[in-house]
């Protein structure tokens, strides 16, 4: 990890809600390239985060900053940040009513553009052979069969790992610049976790940055870097292989719960 | 020169249904007011016509044992913007007898134009009726539409029907579709339409499970914007032993629009079942931010979202 280059900043994020403190004064940075996990008990605040990057409803009255590629996001609607190339895999994805798997993914490479576009703009002259290529590349990166499912809708007739797999088909063929997968693994099934080792490794050999928030030192194997998050804080960060000595010692982040910030360090 | 002012009309009438190529194959009825124009037949397939002063009379029968082979398209509309179509239409499908209908009723320059549609259909034993009705609309919204149909599903036949009104102005609607059915019998009625700026949209669909083992599912799916206002109530009553139905009442409602949904249901058989789901709200606000998230706009999403739940 030489000299890597800071894409996201978060300065002082705190957030509020309900008179609770979901996340407290969140300082990190993600590089450039890398793989960045986001680790934590049950309710850490990890989902918190990750909706926060995005800007989703409920999770925009911040304060402290959000800088990424060098400019202020926080008051950007979610539009304007995944046009910047940010984009989020629910934790839970949404169901849609009669829309197929095919519209889903075309809808989501609508703004695919070639990295480091100053903005995304919709492909031009786009034809129908490109899409058709988009989305079968898009399943069989996530071992759906095309045939199978393009026309399938994204409803509640899909299993909730198909659901989950389909998140993963969509981000991938939006081409991102920062990705945040939360909870990429839960719901599929182990022999299907190697389509996610694979995303993850196609996004970092194509310069993507991911952030990955999961539970599974499996996947956590991909990492370059992690956070670890407990009560909203920031309680550790370093490189992932000094990182898991948190689930060696049984993870007991929670002890760091309710202590003041100077105790960690 | 009657006959030129006929041809060219049928012409306007089909572009703006958007149908063309009409093979030899294929049975097909243009009625443009109350002028039949156009009536091409297929064995099996009867079809005869009385032009009243503001419509017509149309008599339809399949013959028993026919299974048509291409749908038989219907085209109903008036291209002037003024009007009145009113169309009474009695359909018999004799036993084991099976088709389909696709109606087209256009209005492109609609201002001031009532059409009115009083059907029955009845289905012989085993007999399969497959009927797609779809509305063009100008961008006017001067249409007041009153679709009357009254179905008898007889023993072990199946009743398809699709109503679609989603280009244009829907204007005002009035629909009531109400099916009886009878032993091993069953009805799938699907209502989808867009309201728009003032339009009036109005559905009262009921399915009758009379007999042992009769089904009915009724579906409406709307979406209302601007000023429109839906109101939909969608009934299956269940006499019978394993009678099975369901009701489905979903409508997005954006802007100033209005909506009510109300599924009944009612069972006087302790082994029928039916089961409803009914859900009015504005668009989903996860769906629209995983939508935003892959870098749509709202509109765009909106429409995406829309677009799936009146598909
Ligand atoms: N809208 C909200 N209002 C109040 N509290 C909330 C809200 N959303 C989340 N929380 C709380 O914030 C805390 C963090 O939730 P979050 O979903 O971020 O946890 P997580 O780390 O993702 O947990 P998990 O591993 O279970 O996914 C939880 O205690 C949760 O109950
Ligand atoms: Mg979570």
């Amino acid at each position: 990890m030489d000299n890597p280059k800071t894409l996201l900043e978060v300065k002082n994020l705190t957030l509020k809600k309900d008179g609770k403190t979901l996340l407290n004064s969140l300082n990190l940075e993600v590089w450039e390239g890398y793989v960045h996990a986001v680790v934590g008990p049950n309710g850490a605040g990890k989902s918190t985060f990750a909706n926060t990057i995005m800007g989703l409803s409920g999770y925009r009255q911040i304060e402290g900053d959000i800088i990424f590629d060098e400019v202020s996001i926080k008051d950007l609607s979610i539009e304007k940040r995944a046009k910047l190339g940010i984009t989020l895999a629910f934790q839970e994805p949404a169901r849609f009513e009669g829309i197929t798997v095919e519209d889903f993914l075309l809808a989501s490479s609508k703004y695919s553009n070639s990295k480091k576009e100053e903005k995304r703009a919709e492909i031009p002259n786009a034809s129908v052979e490109n899409f058709d290529h988009i989305i079968e590349k898009g399943l069989l990166k996530v071992g759906l069969d095309p045939i199978k499912y393009r026309k399938r809708a994204v409803d509640k007739n899909l299993s909730g790992g198909e659901r989950k797999r389909i998140e993963l088909a969509s981000i991938y063929v939006m081409k991102p610049e920062l990705v945040i997968m939360d909870e990429p693994d839960s719901g599929i099934d182990i022999d299907s976790l190697n389509y996610i080792y694979e995303i993850i490794s196609d996004f970092k050999k194509e310069g993507s940055t991911v952030i990955l928030v999961t539970h599974s030192q499996q996947v956590l194997r991909w990492a370059d870097h992690a956070f670890l998050l407990c009560g909203g804080k920031l309680v550790d960060k370093g490189k992932m292989s000094d990182m898991l000595k948190y689930f060696s010692n049984k993870c007991k982040p929670c002890d760091h719960i309710g202590t003041p910030d100077t105790d960690i360090k | 020169m009657e006959k030129n002012n006929d041809l060219e009309l049928i012409k306007q009438l089909l572009d703006s249904a958007e149908l063309h190529d009409l093979s030899d194959k294929i049975a097909h009825v243009e009625i443009h007011g109350n002028k039949v124009l156009g009536l091409h037949l297929v064995d099996g397939l009867l079809i005869n016509s009385k032009s009243l002063d503001d419509g017509v009379d149309i008599n339809i029968t399949v013959e028993k044992g026919v299974k048509l082979e291409n749908p038989v398209r219907f085209c109903f509309g008036l291209i002037p913007p003024d009007g009145v179509q009113k169309l009474k239409i009695n359909t018999i499908l004799k036993e084991d007898a099976e088709a389909t209908f696709i109606a087209v009723c256009t209005f492109p320059n609609a201002k001031n134009i009532q059409h009115i549609m009083d059907a029955n259909i009845t289905l012989e034993k085993n007999a399969k009726l497959t009927y797609f009705e779809r509305h063009i609309h100008g961008p006017h919204g001067g249409v007041t539409i009153v679709p009357k149909t009254k179905v008898i599903v007889k023993e072990n036949s199946s009743y398809i029907s699709e109503f679609e009104l989603i280009k244009g102005d829907a204007g005002s609607i009035d629909l009531q579709y109400n099916a009886d059915v009878y032993k091993d019998g069953s009805v799938y009625m699907t209502a989808r339409i867009y309201g728009k700026s003032y339009d009036k949209i109005k559905i009262l669909e009921s399915a009758h499970l009379i007999e042992e083992n009769s089904a009915g599912v009724l579906i409406s799916h709307l979406a209302v914007k601007d000023n429109s206002n839906a109101m939909v109530e969608n009934e299956i009553v269940a006499d019978a032993p394993y009678c099975k139905g369901h009701v489905d009442c979903k409508e997005i409602i954006q802007g100033n629009a209005k909506a009510v949904a109300i599924p009944k249901v009612s069972v006087n058989d302790p082994k029928a079942q039916v089961t409803h789901e009914a859900a009015i709200g504005s668009v989903d606000s996860k769906q629209l931010e995983t939508l935003m998230s892959r870098g749509l706009s709202e509109d765009e999403a909106v429409d995406l979202i829309v677009s799936g739940l009146l598909k």
